[in-house]
């Protein structure tokens, strides 16, 4: 009994050493989603590109789909738009985007000048919506499913690695249970 | 004076940044204030991570204090405002986290560390009594001889 105390430091820097090896890599900056297995909250919105249209979650019902949060003044979304124009005309998939605090004329020279990946754009200057989905950096794309509930957040800029690792099998997913 | 110029230009600009912080959210009363001030201390940023929402200039963080700020103004309870925060950003948002089942652990830590603290320390207490009342450090005949190896050595003149 008097020797297995002698061990106790070594067992206690034991688990402290797996408990911080645990941590080492993970980005801290990226958190879950707090609506994740929640619906989109409900939200009226004029459309980016027709003033007089307004959207509902209706929009996010239907089919699987991606929800991108993108501003003009975002540098990090023109970092990802190249990747989501290929998603969107390579890949089939379907972008809803939300355009975030931002100004509708720049927003419209910007899918104009580096093309459109959205299927609709959902405009919200004051970022009433975002604020609401818990948005704290944009960029940031939800996956939502054919009944508009939120499966996955996903912060930062959509590349390839992250379509293929990550959002794609939660869509597969998805898809199979729809 | 020309040296004074930048000096009374700093202070200047930091009376205006400070006046801009607190002219922005007016209440009803005191109660209301002293609500706000402690809720948005609370209340963590979830961009500057390291900082609550009542000193972090983050967008997102203005955002957060302006909700508190309309809530309370609406007669929110505290519980409501926290709740529909957590709601929207998570509960890692909660400098202070709730008390439940899931984070019993973490709350009862610092008891725990000092319980077992305690115990340790009296055990080594007691065991050292124990040890020290059957068995003394020196026997008689030591002692006998100790005394006199003091004795010798006084006795010898310093070298």
């Amino acid at each position: 009994m008097k020797r297995f105390f002698l061990f106790l430091p070594l067992i206690f820097a034991l688990v402290l050493g797996v408990v911080l090896f645990a941590g080492i890599g993970k980005d801290p900056t990226t958190l879950e989603s707090a609506l994740i297995g929640k619906p989109v909250p409900d939200f009226t919105l004029a459309s980016l590109h027709d003033p007089d249209l307004q959207l509902d979650n209706s929009l996010l019902k239907g089919k699987v789909q991606l929800l991108n949060v993108w501003a003009t003044w975002c540098p990090a979304c023109r970092d990802e738009h190249g990747d989501l124009l290929w998603l969107a005309r390579e890949q089939g998939v379907s972008i809803i985007g939300l355009d975030y605090k931002d100004n509708r004329d720049e927003a419209l020279g910007w899918l104009n000048t580096l093309g459109n990946p959205y299927q609709t754009v959902i405009y919200d200057p004051r970022g009433s919506l975002g604020f609401d989905l818990g948005v704290y950096g944009a960029p940031e794309t939800f996956v939502i499913n054919a009944e508009g509930v939120v499966l996955y957040r996903h912060v930062g800029v959509v590349n390839r690695k992250v379509w293929e690792q990550t959002l794609l099998p939660i869509i597969n997913e998805a898809r199979g249970n729809g | 004076m020309l040296r004074l110029l930048p000096v009374l230009l700093l202070m200047a600009v930091t009376t205006l940044a400070r006046a801009d912080v607190e002219n922005v959210y007016d209440f009803e009363n005191l109660s209301q204030e002293q609500r706000f001030q402690k809720l948005t201390e609370e209340l963590r940023c979830p961009k500057c991570q390291n900082q609550n929402i009542a000193d972090s200039a983050a967008p997102i963080a203005r955002d957060m204090r302006e909700e508190v700020h309309r809530m309370i103004r609406e007669g929110a309870s505290n519980d409501e405002v926290v709740d529909a925060l957590v709601a929207r950003f998570g509960e890692f948002i909660l400098y202070k986290p709730r008390v439940e089942k899931r984070t019993l652990l973490l709350w009862a830590t610092p008891a725990l560390a000092v319980f077992v603290g305690v115990l340790a320390v009296l055990v080594v207490v007691i065991r050292s009594r124990r040890s020290g009342n059957t068995e003394p450090a020196l026997t008689a005949e030591e002692k006998a001889r100790v005394e006199q190896i003091l004795a010798e050595s006084d006795q010898e003149p310093k070298a």
